[in-house]
């Protein structure tokens, strides 16, 4: 029946990545992998969630399959199906599939974008049961001890409808990332980029400023990952101005004002 | 009474079929004022043709809004033409009349009266920048720097009291327009540095009135303070201080004297504070000149500072301990109170973090029991706020503030029952002000409306059991209707993979495979569930017309309409609308759209009871903003009413409907798709003006409103 074998290999993280702890983000995650729990990784997008992720991966040694939710996305696409191949009838493990077979880590994205009926097939994985029903092959696959659930959600979009439910945010154990202080966050921008520490110290003072802006004209301030796109292209040549106003204005709004303003801040700090 | 000929009949032929002066006559009503026409008469006479009629159709449009700056308009718009283009006319005309809409019939005629200011001020206007015009981007350039949320108004002086930035209205003393608005981001940054860098932490008025001559002392104090600043602008903002060296030499500007270089080194050192700019001011004031101000510099005002920094201490520590016992209750609401007092002490205590990127150097956290605890948005806001004016947040401030420690005016800034707002002097504090199209003018009159939400005053009667028993069978039918709308979802043929085998498909690959040749994969059907995405507002027709049966039917069909759109699951709000005069618009809440539908809800239906007149601008507009803040593929603002728009001042005929049409045109550009349903049966007359052909239903029974709902539903969704 399983024609595809999982190729673990693919998943698993060779080297280590570059993840700089915030606090004890990372001994709370190793906690509750050892005692099977879920995660759910709070926090707004581009502060190193995803990197955390590949970094946990790294450490623990567990292939990583990471699925960005879309409205799109429904319980098949997790779980898997049958597919027609050369008149047969095949099934294809869904991603969530072959991570518990193979006892790897799932990483869910921004899990509310996802189709509600998702959820139900997360959460007899997410309390003690740990067991992933699949319907259509009429089974249940229990996980195996290496397996780890994790999903993330932002809290940022203050909408209703992408509110996580209580039943389902109460089986999680939470970790709440947010932009890390000042010199931690001048040290990940220079790193990951390549630009001095002065540049990404103003890098970072702009962040501010937008991140001042949340509420009264922005969405949402730029975040670490903007900063880090910002830096290459500085590191590229471009003049730091052009590089925040391509890099980081454009990414956060399209109001002309908003776009106006947030220009006139990045031009005052540099 | 109005002899107004009718807009419509505003064609070329009029003006040459009556004289000049029986038109003129008409529109001033002389008949009624016994005015004189003869000046404009015998000005507006000399005109050109085309000019002539451009005139006189000003006029009328000024007249529809007082017959008396009309009749001044009348008598000098020819005099504006000579000396400005038509353009400048046209604003000059339409700021006459904002005029008398925001001041009254006074400052209107001074506006007409003063043509040759006017014409001035335009000539800036168009050379210079207006503080309206880059409002937003100045607004979000000064959101953007630390420190305390402040506001941005216009004033003649440059100034700040520590809350509020005054910028003057529009800057021309720079020959280029963008040097201009430079100009406008300098002051706002160096007003902004007063506040963020302690200008105000030492007590000015105290200061001046030692000095032999305070008026000379507090100028030299002013220049002396502005070079600390500015080199901390220079250290916090290097591109706008580039910018402010290169404005300060443009034309008119004399470089600073030699002995002004040393003084400014001295206070450009790191850490030097105001108490330096200060001691300086008394050692030099017998010696030193201030010289000439850099094109920014305003002015100070220490009195306003300190009464507005008194009481800001005041309400803030209020605010402040009152939040921290509200934190402390949600933290730990099983605690006895008896038990904490015994602990004695706080629970709170601060944590200062270096943070050398701010000016105080350090960051405050807020401890409880020694834990770090997540601060809520604005008690953010109001820690930088205390902490730009005392540099700390004082031992004294983390006492939690029990009941009764303080009066809750004190930091309740907002009026918080509408209807205070009419008892006292009419004021428009708290109201969201909108403008309302006039269509004699042909243009907005700006702020017009002042309009208020409010609650509907729940009833707990019993109305909605009444009427679901009353209406058993229909309820039940219309459940079915919308839970089949509910499921209405696509079935997608010859899929590669889905959720049951198509057979068809199945069939003809067999067949195909039989034959030898391939077999299609594309064999399954799959269920497309169109996930529902709407959002819908009910805009209820509260006016006293309503009164009666109408109110009756329009409360049963509410019932109907919530227990079918229950079924639904989609977002849905309710408000009820009633105006008596611009002046009172007013929106009942009934129902929001997070907002369950419970027994609160409920009783507020039962509530709904006719109030006043019908105008109908506002709420539309009032709406579309509610509207396009809920995130939603599809936006739904339905009318329900019984008749036209109508409100006791001049909101009648074509001035209702016009403006009705233009906030609905304005919803639909804001992605908003307006309906109506209305038992009107004059209502075809005008509704297809209103709102196009296929968005409006004249109904005779209010109870078939739901199904009318689930038509509109359906068309947008399929
Ligand atoms: N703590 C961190 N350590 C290392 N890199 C980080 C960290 N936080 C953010 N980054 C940088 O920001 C980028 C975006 O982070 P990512 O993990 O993709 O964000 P998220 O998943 O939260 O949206 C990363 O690629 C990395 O360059
Ligand atoms: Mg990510």
């Amino acid at each position: 029946m399983n024609a595809r074998i999982l190729k673990l290999d693919e998943y698993l993280v060779d080297e280590e990545p570059f993840y700089q702890a915030t606090s004890d983000e990372i001994a709370i995650f190793e906690a509750a992998y050892v005692n099977g729990l879920p995660l759910l990784l709070k926090g707004p997008t581009g502060c190193g969630k995803t990197r955390f992720m590949e970094y946990m991966a790294w450490r623990l040694k567990r292939p990583l399959i990471t699925v960005s939710c879309h409205d799109d996305l429904t319980a098949s696409d997790l779980v898997g199906r049958y597919l027609v191949k050369g008149g047969e009838t095949v099934w294809v493990d869904g991603p969530l599939t072959q991570a518990v077979r193979s006892g790897g880590i799932c990483y869910l994205d921004e899990i509310v974008e996802a189709r509600k009926d998702t959820m139900v097939v997360i959460h007899p994985l997410a309390d003690d049961r740990r067991v992933l029903p699949i319907e259509k092959l009429g089974s249940m696959i229990e996980a195996t001890p290496e397996f780890c659930l994790t999903i993330s959600y932002n809290p940022g979009y203050q909408s209703v409808l992408k509110d996580l439910k209580q039943s389902t945010r109460q089986r999680f154990v939470a970790l709440e990332f947010d932009y890390p202080g000042v010199g931690l966050e001048t040290a990940i921008v220079s790193r990951e980029s390549g630009i001095d520490s002065e540049t990404a110290a103003k890098l970072i003072k702009f962040a501010g400023m937008t991140r001042n802006l949340k509420g009264s004209g922005l969405e949402e301030g730029a975040s670490t990952r903007l900063l880090v796109h910002a830096g290459k292209l500085i590191v590229s040549g471009i003049t730091p101005v052009s590089a925040c106003r391509g890099a980081i204005a454009q990414a956060l709004t399209d109001d002309p004002d908003m776009l106006a303003a947030v220009n006139e801040l990045s031009s005052s700090i540099f | 009474m109005c002899v107004r000929i009718p807009a419509g009949s505003r064609c070329n032929t009029m003006h040459d079929a009556l004289s000049l002066k029986d038109r003129l006559d008409q529109i001033l009503e002389v008949e009624y004022t016994f005015r004189s026409t003869a000046t404009p008469v015998a000005a507006i006479g000399e005109l050109p043709l085309a000019e002539r009629r451009y005139a006189i159709d000003w006029v009328e449009r000024v007249a529809s809004t007082n017959i008396e700056l009309g009749y001044q308009y009348a008598c000098r718009v020819s005099e504006a033409l000579a000396g400005m283009d038509q353009h400048q006319v046209e604003a000059w005309a339409l700021h006459a009349m904002d005029t008398y809409d925001r001041e009254g019939l006074r400052p209107a005629l001074e506006v007409i009266r003063r043509l040759d200011r006017f014409a001035r001020e335009r000539h800036e206007r168009a050379s210079g920048c207006v503080l309206e015009e880059k409002r937003g981007i100045l607004h979000g350039f000064l959101q953007g720097l630390s420190g305390r949320r402040l506001k941005l108004e216009e004033s003649d002086q440059i100034y700040t009291d520590t809350e509020t930035l005054y910028l003057p209205p529009v800057l021309a003393r720079l020959p280029d327009e963008n040097d201009n608005f430079i100009l406008y981001k300098v002051m706002m940054v160096t007003l902004w540095a007063q506040i963020r860098y302690g200008t105000f932490r030492c007590p000015l008025t105290e200061i001046l009135a030692k000095q032999p001559d305070p008026e000379r002392f507090l100028h030299l104090f002013q220049a002396l303070e502005a070079l600390r600043l500015e080199a901390l602008i220079e250290r916090e903002l290097p591109g706008l201080h580039r910018e402010m060296e290169r404005i300060r030499g443009l034309p008119g500007e004399a470089e600073p004297a030699g002995e002004w270089h040393a003084l400014r080194r001295r206070l450009a050192r790191p850490g030097t504070r105001v108490t330096e700019a200060v001691r300086l001011a008394e050692e030099q004031q017998q010696r030193l000149e201030p010289g000439q101000p850099p094109p920014w510099q305003g002015v100070l005002q220490p009195e306003l500072v300190e009464a507005c920094m008194a009481a800001r201490l005041e309400r803030e520590k209020a605010k402040f301990r009152v939040t921290l016992k509200l934190l402390e209750d949600e933290h730990e609401p099983g605690r006895p109170p008896g038990e904490r007092e015994k602990a004695g002490g706080s629970r709170f205590s601060k944590r200062e973090l270096p943070a050398p990127e701010l000016p105080e150097g350090m960051r405050t956290e807020i401890l409880l029991d020694g834990k770090p605890m997540p601060l809520p948005e604005e008690v953010k806001g109001l820690i930088s706020s205390i902490i730009v004016d005392l540099g700390e947040i004082p031992d004294a401030y983390l006492e939690p503030a029990g009941p009764g420690a303080y009066d809750p005016a004190l930091f309740q800034d907002e009026v918080t029952d509408p209807d205070d707002v009419w008892s006292g002097v009419y004021h428009e504090e708290g109201a969201h002000l909108y403008r309302e199209w006039d269509y004699r003018r042909q243009h907005y009159r700006k702020n017009w409306c002042a309009v208020r939400e409010k609650s509907v005053t729940p009833v707990y009667d019993g109305f909605v059991e009444e009427t679901l028993e009353r209406y058993v069978g229909l309820v039940k039918h219309l459940r079915r209707i919308f839970e089949a709308m509910r499921d209405e979802n696509r079935l997608l043929k010859r899929q590669n993979h889905g959720d049951n085998v198509d057979l068809d498909a199945l069939v003809e690959a067999l067949a195909d495979a039989r034959d030898g040749r391939e077999m299609s994969e594309r064999l399954f059907t799959r269920m497309h569930r169109t996930e529902r995405n709407i959002a819908v507002i009910f805009m209820v027709d509260m006016s006293g017309s309503t009164k009666g049966w109408i109110n009756d039917a329009e409360r049963e069909s509410l019932v109907l309409l919530c227990e079918s759109l229950e079924t639904l699951g989609d977002r849905y709000a309710i408000y009820g609308f009633s105006s008596i005069t611009r002046k009172r618009c007013e929106l009942y809440h009934i129902k929001h759209f997070d907002e369950p539908y419970a027994a609160e809800v409920k009783a507020r239906i039962s509530g709904i009871r006719p109030h006043d007149y019908t105008r109908m601008g506002f709420a539309i507009r009032h709406l579309t903003r509610v509207l396009s803040e809920v995130d939603a593929r599809t936006r739904v603002l339905i009318t329900l009413s019984d008749g036209k728009p109508d409100d006791y001042d001049s909101y009648r005929g074509d001035y209702g409907i016009e403006d009705t049409r233009r906030a609905l045109i304005e919803a639909r550009r804001e992605g908003v798709h307006p309906y109506c349903i209305t038992i009107d049966e004059q209502a075809r007359d005008y509704l297809p003006r209103l709102y196009g052909p296929a968005a409006y239903t004249v109904i005779d029974d209010v109870r078939i409103l739901p199904l009318k709902v689930s038509d509109i539903y359906r068309r947008l969704t399929t």
